[in-house]
């Protein structure tokens, strides 16, 4: 008796299955992305244009773009270098303590950005060894731009490293010994070989970085003493607006930042594209 | 390379941005540490004090003041903020710093009229519009289905001020038997869905998220709240019983002689008693501690009468603190989390 048996090919579903996941998946997109956004900047000119310019122009906002871009500026390319550097050892060499050290680097995604913070204030504070000796020293750490930094490092630092392992274990070392073999140097073979293949990963990992570093709430406000137009970041100045019941110029600041997050999606789509052709070696993400 | 350009691009915008907000402040900076509702009330009273200062012929001076609950501010200046007077929610906070960080010498209480304190205030609910659950006095508070949003008194001044007030109000309902007052108070916090830790967090749960029937609140932040988010949405219901809150200022001592602020901080504190300083806090719904000062005295007729008992009734926060709001007091006793 002939056996009868259609299999079903894997990879069409019918046409019920598909619309339906669509539709699921738009209404998820919808509910918990578009409508809020969009909330988010009806709000922002809810008061029309010129007081949304006035918000964000106003010197306390102003003050606190700009800390969120230093603090930016100066925690991403740590991040980059400390990530490449993690990444590298971790993905390219055999040495013990290596399974310790990919978990020490997981240790900030699992750990509340609050204690992330209440760490400097046991480290820094007034009561602490350190906190004391910076402060003779003519250096504030906590309540203070430098302590926003460390508490924004603290909770960013994985975002390269994590993008990076996977891609470079996955390259193996078999370009660079090649390299090495036709005569490259240590800083030859990194430029040459080794970032050119990685940096598709690199910049997805630094956008990620940076779109967080902007971002962060928990870590900062336990340790920025919100001194207004000194530590204060966009998240933390949309909070206190919201609290003096200034809603729109909180939503025209959480706006702000929002496009600013938007910005470096466009950013990295727009380099790809410019730099699309190059990156054969990569895995694209 | 390209990449490699942009990578040096990105780093030369960084490390400008970086000297592009270095700038030198060559004025001298005053930081108020103070607690959640006085908002509106400090940044009135800034304009007023820096051009009263300059008109004294000193120079310009930038004013800084943080907002938060009053037990996690005092906090911060324990923890190293570079705090030059502290205007808090109560004098158990100045208390902590002074003994955990000795910042602030031990016998401030008394350096400044009225108790170092400028202004007071007292305990009211706030409703909404139309009063719809009925509720009138403390005892309501506790019938069926009454939800009530305060904050947590282990971080909020306000919230103990609360705390007081519904003693209080036991105390005198059931002749002080303490074990009918404790009943009352943990029913009480059985009714609050959400404790926030600070006062204008519980305003904006009650106010903005909706959520509750009653707000205990600071008259002042009661009067804002009407005033912010309209006088169609909420009433304010004066119970029959209230205590008489007094937030105190004080100088942080060691900040002030470290940065050579002492008489910048001095008088920022002593102009509050001034007529202007009273004025504003009348405006601001703060009953001025002397009223005859105030250039408005229609200001004064928004102030009902309210029966307040004194926290020296209570020993004073000296005792209060540690026997109601310290690890495993009052409190911690009769304090359920709602399941």
């Amino acid at each position: 008796m002939a056996r009868n048996i259609r299999l079903p090919d894997p990879t069409t579903e019918s046409g019920t299955v598909k619309w339906v996941t669509i539709a699921v998946a738009g209404l998820f997109m919808a509910v918990v992305l578009f409508i809020p956004l969009l909330a988010v900047f009806l709000e922002a000119f809810r008061l029309g244009a010129g007081a949304f310019l006035a918000a964000i122009t106003e010197p306390d906002a102003l003050a606190a773009i700009r800390l969120t871009l230093l603090v930016a500026a100066i925690s991403v390319p740590l991040n980059m270098v400390f990530g490449v550097a993690a990444a590298w050892a971790i993905a390219k060499y055999e040495f013990k303590g290596k399974a310790f050290l990919t978990t020490l680097i997981d240790l900030p995604f699992s750990v509340s950005p609050v204690i992330a913070g209440l760490v400097y204030v046991l480290l820094f504070g007034s009561g602490s060894v350190l906190g004391p000796i910076f402060n003779s020293a003519g250096l504030q750490v906590l309540f203070a731009v430098p302590g926003v930094v460390l508490a924004t490092l603290f909770v960013t630092f994985p975002f390269v490293a994590r993008e990076l392992i996977p891609l470079m274990e996955d390259q193996g070392t078999g370009d660079e010994e090649a390299a090495i073999s036709l005569g490259a140097g240590g800083w030859q073979t990194f430029w040459r070989v080794t970032l050119p293949n990685i940096k598709w990963g690199l910049l997805y990992g630094v956008l990620l970085c940076n779109a967080r570093v902007m971002g962060e709430f928990g870590a900062v406000s336990v340790v920025s003493g919100r001194l207004r137009g000194e530590t204060v970041t966009m998240p933390l100045q949309i909070e206190i607006l919201y609290n003096e019941y200034n809603f729109s110029a909180a939503f025209a600041v959480a706006a702000l930042l929002a496009l600013l997050a938007l910005v470096t999606l466009i950013l990295k789509a727009l380099l790809e594209r410019v730099y699309g052709r190059d990156h054969a070696g990569g895995v694209r993400h | 390379m390209t990449f490699k350009r942009t990578l040096a691009l990105t780093a030369l915008a960084g490390s400008l941005l970086f000297i592009g907000s270095v700038t030198a402040h060559g004025q001298q900076t005053l930081i108020n540490v103070s607690y959640d509702p006085t908002r509106e009330l400090y940044r009135e009273y800034n304009a007023a004090f820096t051009s009263h200062w300059q008109e004294q012929g000193n120079g310009a001076v930038t004013i800084q003041v943080t907002h938060g609950g009053s037990g996690s501010q005092a906090r911060t200046v324990i923890d190293g903020l570079d705090a030059d007077v502290v205007t808090l929610a109560l004098e158990a906070d100045i208390n902590a710093i002074a003994e955990q960080s000795g910042k602030i010498r031990a016998d401030w209480r008394g350096t400044l009229e009225n108790n170092n304190a400028p202004y007071t205030s007292t305990i009211v609910f706030l409703v909404r519009k139309g009063n719809p659950k009925n509720l009138t006095d403390w005892g309501d508070l506790v019938q069926e289905g009454v939800e009530v949003i305060t904050p947590n008194p282990k971080t909020s001044g306000g919230a103990r001020w609360n705390l007081i007030a519904a003693w209080a109000w036991a105390d005198r309902e059931f002749d002080g038997d303490e074990a009918q007052i404790r009943q009352f108070v943990g029913d009480l916090y059985r009714h609050v869905p959400v404790l926030d830790s600070g006062a204008r967090g519980s305003t904006t749960t009650f106010a903005q998220r909706g959520i509750g029937d009653v707000l205990l609140a600071w008259e002042n932040e009661a009067f804002l709240a009407i005033e912010e988010l309209g006088p169609d949405a909420f009433d304010i219901v004066v119970p029959s019983i209230s205590v008489l809150a007094e937030p105190p200022v004080a100088i942080v001592d060691e900040n002030v002689d470290a940065k050579g602020t002492r008489d910048l901080a001095t008088a920022y504190l002593e102009y509050l008693y001034s007529d202007v300083g009273q004025t504003i806090a009348a405006r601001h719904f703060y009953r001025p501690s002397n009223p005859e000062l105030v250039t408005d005295q229609s200001l004064l007729e928004r102030f009902p009468a309210v029966d307040l008992v004194s926290i020296d009734d209570y020993g004073g926060w000296v005792e209060v603190q540690p026997s109601f709001f310290g690890d495993g007091g009052i409190f911690d006793q009769i304090y359920q989390p709602v399941q």
